[in-house]
């Protein structure tokens, strides 16, 4: 049934604020942002230190999901075969972080691994001291973020068609071959989708890095804290911060654009 | 510097408490007779936005105030003061605020938005460890050992402006391991026995009771916080603001600061 001009007209309209409320806060940084000192505080020494970190922490946690997440993302395609229980925990527990809030995560991530935690005072013991760390940081983006790359690697392993890989092990070919020659090149545009939501997620926790890893300039102190903790004296950097920050994510959505569709990442 | 950005932050809101701030500024002979400041005529609801560590004794003050004057509400905003002061720039809702320092309550002040800020409370920081004290905790000196975690406020709140002044009076090099963004944050990872070592404020450590150590450091006496109250200029409902503050100001106010551990101003 065609949707009737004036219903379309409202839909083009709430559609239209939709936009406008995702734009618009965007465009009054740039408007807003104190342009005639964007060097002086690019140059100063919060910026530079805190986009250091976060790029670091967001890449070492982007490649540590990976190494976790697709297998993962493996186990939960194959359990669509398992009893009801047991499949349904997986998949509540991989998307239990997407739904916490972050400070509740990163609450959790202390009582687990903080120097009295349950395993962090077995660690404590053996002279490890996670909290206050920059792998902390690194634990707690992980933590965050891992579900979305199992999510889209799981997706793309739903969607690839299993007779291919059947075809392949009938024709002789060894299941290290066919994974690598097929399941790989089948599934590695939801990797990609799934490694670029992964950083972005990582680039932008606040909630749980706060809470666990504290924050302490150059070591634990990343972009989102540090916008934050700017406001407080400075609003002007806390601008710049948050620019900065749109402009990274931005940037490495855009770059990898091509891949994000799954068809053209094949040819 | 600030100045540029608050004014940036007052026209994103729409300069719209600038604007209530200058008509009340003049006489409003026409307004409601609810708002006239006669002593019978209280009435109403008011906002009070407040320092983190007036929070306790703030809500049992507007609890008392409530019942002494039926017909009014008084609903309480707690956070960190710079923040606060930032808010109440940038146009939020406001009709009466106390801030854990002075410079924050410039802040509000040079927006021309605070009306006679008066001193009502001192506070001094102490050291708190968790119970037991495992690193061994005795005074100041022991924040510059490097196998201690240590929670201190960052500079940029007044916990922490206060926290680097005794420091530096000291000659001590902190080695903190985390510069939180609030006072209560550094009791919490104390109270976790994530830190060895933090400094609070006096009243924070009577507050958390058993679950932290407190270790009174003379040297603190010297590093006085004083908090400032103040009405908002343009608050809807100014009598009773005037009110309250007087409240705070009072013999009653007075004694249920003191008993929290706040100082006498």
């Amino acid at each position: 049934m065609r949707p009737s001009a004036g219903g379309s007209t409202f839909a083009w309209a709430l559609a239209c604020v939709g936009l406008a409320l995702l734009a618009l806060p965007l465009a009054a940084l740039v408007i807003r942002a104190p342009w005639a000192r964007i060097g002086e505080l690019l140059g100063g020494d919060v910026v530079l230190p805190a986009l250091g970190l976060s790029l670091a922490t967001a890449a070492a946690s982007t490649l540590l999901c990976l190494v976790l997440g697709v297998p993962l993302a493996t186990l939960l395609a194959r359990s669509e075969t398992w009893p009801v229980v047991p499949r349904r925990v997986l998949r509540a527990l991989i998307t239990v972080p997407m739904v916490l809030p972050p400070v509740v995560g990163g609450i959790a991530l202390l009582l687990l691994l903080g120097r009295r935690g349950v395993l962090g005072a077995w660690l404590a013991e053996a002279g490890i001291a996670i909290p206050y760390t920059t792998g902390a940081v690194v634990i707690a983006q992980t933590f965050v973020s891992l579900p979305f790359v199992v999510f889209a690697v799981e997706g793309a392993l739903r969607s690839t068609d299993r007779r291919v890989e059947e075809a392949a092990a009938d024709l002789g070919a060894s299941p290290f071959r066919v994974l690598w020659h097929v399941t790989i090149p089948l599934v590695l545009p939801g990797v990609a989708a799934g490694a670029v939501l992964c950083f972005t997620r990582a680039l932008g926790e606040f909630g749980a890095t706060i809470t666990f890893a504290g924050s302490l300039p150059g070591v634990t102190r990343t972009l989102p804290i540090a916008s934050y903790l700017a406001l407080e004296t400075d609003p002007d950097a806390a601008i710049v911060l948050a620019l900065v920050l749109v402009a990274v994510s931005l940037a490495v959505i855009l770059s990898l654009r091509d891949r994000w569709l799954p068809r053209a990442g094949l040819r | 510097m600030s100045r540029r950005a608050l004014g940036a932050l007052a026209a994103v809101a729409g300069g719209a408490l600038l604007l209530a701030g200058c008509s009340s500024a003049a006489p409003e002979p026409g307004s409601s007779p609810a708002s006239s400041p006669s002593e019978e005529a209280l009435t109403g609801s008011i906002t009070v936005l407040a320092a983190a560590s007036l929070t306790e004794t703030f809500d049992a003050l507007g609890a008392a105030f409530e019942a002494e004057h039926p017909g009014t509400t008084v609903t309480f905003s707690y956070g960190g003061s710079s923040s606060l002061a930032q808010q109440i720039v940038s146009g939020a809702p406001a009709d009466v605020f106390a801030a854990a320092n002075e410079s924050t309550m410039q802040t509000v002040d040079d927006a021309g938005l605070a009306v006679d800020p008066t001193i009502f409370a001192t506070n001094v920081l102490e050291l708190v460890v968790p119970p037991g004290n495992p690193g061994g905790v005795t005074g100041l000196a022991d924040l510059a050992r490097p196998e201690l975690a240590i929670a201190l406020c960052d500079v940029a709140v007044p916990c922490g402006s206060a926290t680097q002044q005794l420091l530096d009076q000291e000659g001590i090099t902190a080695q903190p391991d985390t510069l939180e963004q609030d006072v209560k944050l550094v009791l919490t990872k104390v109270q976790l026995g994530e830190a060895d070592a933090g400094l609070v404020y006096v009243t924070d450590a009577a507050t958390a009771g058993d679950a932290v150590e407190g270790i009174a450091i003379p040297e603190a006496q010297s590093v006085v916080n004083r908090y400032p109250i103040a009405t908002i200029d343009g608050s809807p409902n100014a009598a009773l603001a005037a009110a309250f503050v007087a409240f705070v100001l009072s013999e009653e106010g007075r004694a249920a600061l003191a008993e929290a551990g706040f100082g006498a101003p």
